[in-house]
C-alpha cells in the first residue's frame, strides 16, 4: 500500500520502505517455515527426528521415504491419481456445456440455476454421507473407486460451472455469430469455436478440482477400504503408537502433498482464478 | 484483474425471428437447456436426493446394531440432538472454529496483501513462500502441526523454547492446553494464504489513476486505505470469507487428525460422523445432519445476498 503509493507519486521508499519488504519476508519465511522443516525432518533418521532441542545438522537419511515406500501407498496413490483425473475430467465434461446454457445462450431464470448450484457446496457434506453410505452398501458399490469418481464429481461441479460460467460470459460476440452463420451445430461450437478461447479457464477449474479431489478424506475414509483407499485416507492410518514415525511421517506428508505443490505453484494465477471462482482475473 | 460484476445475458434472442408458435418456442426453450440437462439432473440425483433420505431417516428409529427396532419415531431424534449435551457443544465449537479461522485468516491476509501489493526485490519469491501451505494436503498438514510442530518431546515449538530458553525452557503439551486453539492456528495457518491470494487480486485491480490523483489533492495514505482501498477492497473481503467459511465451517481433516474430537473440540462434522461411524446410530446421526442443514440455508441466505453484488443481473 505504502509502496504503491509512494511509487506511483514518484517519491522514493525509504527506510520505511526497507522495513515492510523486510517485514514481508519475514512473514513470507514464518508461513513456510513448517513445510520447510517437514521437508528436512522427512531426510533425517528417525532417532535425530525426535531430538530436543532439534539438531539441524544431522545426517541426511532417505530412511524415511524407504520406510514409506516399503509400507506398500502405490495402489493407494494410484486410487487418488484415478479418482481426481476422472472426477475432472467428468467435471469439465459436465459443467462446460452447462456453462454455455448460462452464459451464451441462457436459459430462463439462469441466475436461479447459478445459486443452486453454489447452494450445493453449502450444503454440509456430512449430511449426505449416510444415506450414500447406505445406497453403496445396497448397490455393493462400497469400497469402489467409482463411488468416489461420482462423489468427487458431484463436489467439484459447481465450481467449475461458476468458474466457466464468468470465462464463457467473456467470449466475444463476433465469434459466436460467425460460428452461427457458418452454421456450426452445439457439439461443434462448444469445441472449435467456444472451448480454443477458454482454454485457460478451463486450465483453471480443472486445477482446483484435482487439487480439492486429490485432497478430500471424509468420503474416501468412510466409504473405502483396503482396494479403493486413498492416499490421504492412507496417511490417516500410517501414524503408529509404537516407536518412533516423525521422520516416516513426514516423508508421506511430503510424497502425498507433492502432486499438489507441483501443480499449484506452476499455476500460480489460474490458483486465484479457481479459489474465486472465477470471480477474480 | 476485475471482478466479474456485470453479466450479459440474452445477447442473443430468446426466440429465433420466425417461430412466433408456443409450439417452437418450448422447442426453443428445450434446445437452450439441453446442455445444461446433464450437469443439473447429475447434481440433483447426488446431493438432493440423499438428503430427502437423510430428512426420512431422522423421523426414524434406526440403529443398525438393533435392526429389529427399525420403526417411525417422530421427533424423538431431534429432540435427543437438540437436548444432548455434545451435540449443543459441538455447535457452539463449529461457530468458534469457523469464526476464528475465517476471522484471524482474513485480516493476516489482508495485512499480508498489503505487504506483498509493493514493489520490492523477491516479491514472487515471498508470494510463493505464502501459498505454499494452502497446497499441502490437509490431512499432511494436520500431521505435520500435531506430530512435528505441537508435539510437547520433540515437536518444533519445544524445541525452539529449548534454543533460546536452554534446558529449564517451559516444554508446554500444546494440545492438551489449548486444544481449540491448536486446531485453529493449523487451519489460520492453511486458510490465510486463500485469503491473501484474492485480497491480493482485489489490492492489485484497484483504479491506480484515481488513488494516484487522491495522493496529489493531498490525502493521507491512511485515507486513501480508508475511503478507497477499503470500499475497493469489500466485495473481495465478503467473497474470500464466505468462500473460507463454505470450507472452514465443513471441517473434517484438521479435527479428525489433530484432536480427535477430544478436549472438547468435537465440530458438527466430526460429531455426525461418530454418531453414524461408531455408534451406528442412523436415525440421530440424519437429524444431526438436517439440524446442520437447516442452520446452513439460514447463514446461507444472508450469504447469498451479499455474493448477489458479484453478480448483478442486467436487463433482464
Amino acid at each position: 500500500m505504502t509502496g504503491q503509493v509512494t511509487m506511483v507519486t514518484g517519491k522514493r521508499n525509504r527506510g520505511g520502505g526497507w522495513a515492510l519488504s523486510g517485514l514481508a519476508w519475514v512473514v513470507g519465511l514464518l508461513f513456510v517455515l513448517p513445510v520447510l522443516w517437514m521437508v528436512l525432518t522427512s531426510f533425517h533418521a528417525e532417532t535425530d527426528a525426535a531430538k530436543n532441542p532439534p539438531d539441524l545438522a544431522a545426517p541426511l537419511t532417505l530412511d524415511g521415504f524407504r520406510s514409506f515406500f516399503d509400507s506398500g501407498p502405490w495402489p493407494s496413490i494410484a486410487n487418488s491419481l484415478t479418482a481426481s483425473i476422472l472426477s475432472t475430467v467428468l467435471v469439465i465434461l459436465l459443467a462446460f456445456p452447462a456453462a454455455y446454457a448460462l452464459s451464451i445462450k441462457p436459459v430462463k431464470k439462469w441466475t436461479d440455476v447459478m445459486f443452486f448450484f453454489l447452494s450445493t457446496k453449502m450444503l454440509p457434506v456430512v449430511a449426505g454421507l449416510l444415506p450414500i453410505y447406505l445406497f453403496a452398501q445396497f448397490a455393493g458399490l462400497l469400497d469402489n473407486i467409482w463411488l468416489l469418481i461420482v462423489l468427487y464429481t458431484s463436489m467439484n461441479l459447481p465450481i467449475a460451472v461458476w468458474m466457466l460460467r464468468s470465462f464463457l460470459a467473456e467470449v466475444p460476440v463476433e465469434i459466436l455469430e460467425a460460428a452461427s452463420v457458418d452454421g456450426a451445430g452445439l457439439t461443434r461450437t462448444l469445441r472449435s469455436v467456444v472451448a480454443p478461447v477458454v482454454t485457460p479457464g478451463i486450465a483453471s477449474a480443472a486445477l482446483i478440482c484435482f487439487i480439492f479431489s486429490w485432497n478430500e478424506l471424509l468420503f474416501a475414509r468412510v466409504l473405502t477400504g483396503t482396494v479403493a483407499q486413498t492416499a490421504p485416507v492412507f496417511l490417516t492410518g500410517f501414524v503408529t503408537s509404537q516407536g518412533l514415525f516423525l521422520a516416516k511421517v513426514c516423508a508421506a506428508s511430503l510424497v502425498v502433498s507433492l502432486p499438489v505443490l507441483i501443480a499449484g505453484f506452476a499455476a500460480q494465477d489460474k490458483l486465484v482464478q479457481g479459489l474465486s471462482l472465477g470471480a477474480v482475473k | 484483474m476485475s471482478v466479474d460484476t456485470e453479466v450479459r445475458p440474452g445477447r442473443h434472442a430468446a426466440v429465433p425471428p420466425n417461430s412466433s408458435g408456443t409450439l417452437m418456442r418450448r422447442t426453443g426453450d428445450w434446445a437452450r437447456r439441453a446442455p445444461l440437462m446433464p450437469a443439473l439432473v447429475f447434481m440433483i440425483i447426488v446431493t438432493q436426493l440423499p438428503f430427502v433420505v437423510t430428512i426420512i431417516a431422522s423421523f426414524m428409529n434406526w440403529n443398525a446394531y438393533y435392526p429389529d427396532e427399525r420403526g417411525f419415531a417422530g421427533i424423538d431424534n431431534f429432540r435427543r440432538v437438540l437436548t444432548d449435551v455434545n451435540t449443543r457443544h459441538a455447535i457452539l465449537v463449529t461457530i468458534l472454529l469457523t469464526a476464528g479461522v475465517v476471522l484471524i485468516s482474513l485480516l493476516l491476509g489482508l495485512a499480508i496483501a498489503l505487504l506483498l501489493d509493493r514493489r520490492f526485490r523477491g516479491r514472487g519469491a515471498v508470494r510463493t513462500m505464502m501459498i505454499t501451505p494452502f497446497l499441502v494436503v490437509p490431512v499432511a498438514a494436520a500431521l505435520l502441526w500435531k506430530h512435528a510442530l505441537y508435539n510437547p518431546e520433540y515437536g518444533l515449538f519445544n524445541g525452539v523454547l529449548k534454543w533460546i530458553f536452554g534446558d529449564n525452557a517451559p516444554q508446554p503439551d500444546w494440545i492438551s492446553n489449548q486444544p481449540l486453539w491448536s486446531v485453529i492456528f493449523a487451519l489460520v495457518w492453511q486458510w490465510t494464504p486463500f485469503m491473501m491470494l484474492i485480497l491480493l487480486a482485489g489490492l492489485q485491480s484497484r483504479p491506480l489513476d484515481v488513488i494516484e490523483a487522491a495522493g496529489i489533492d493531498g490525502a493521507s495514505k491512511w485515507d486513501i486505505f480508508r475511503y478507497m482501498t477499503l470500499p475497493h477492497l469489500r466485495q473481495y473481503l465478503e467473497l474470500s470469507a464466505l468462500l473460507g467459511s463454505i470450507y472452514v465451517v465443513q471441517n473434517f481433516d484438521a479435527v479428525f487428525t489433530i484432536t480427535s474430537g477430544g478436549l472438547g473440540t468435537a465440530n458438527l462434522p466430526y460429531t455426525i460422523y461418530q454418531t453414524f461411524y461408531t455408534a451406528h446410530d442412523y436415525g440421530r446421526a440424519s437429524a444431526a445432519g438436517v439440524i446442520v442443514v437447516i442452520g446452513t440455508i439460514v447463514i446461507a441466505t444472508f450469504a447469498l445476498r451479499s455474493v448477489s453484488t458479484l453478480f448483478k443481473e442486467e436487463g433482464r
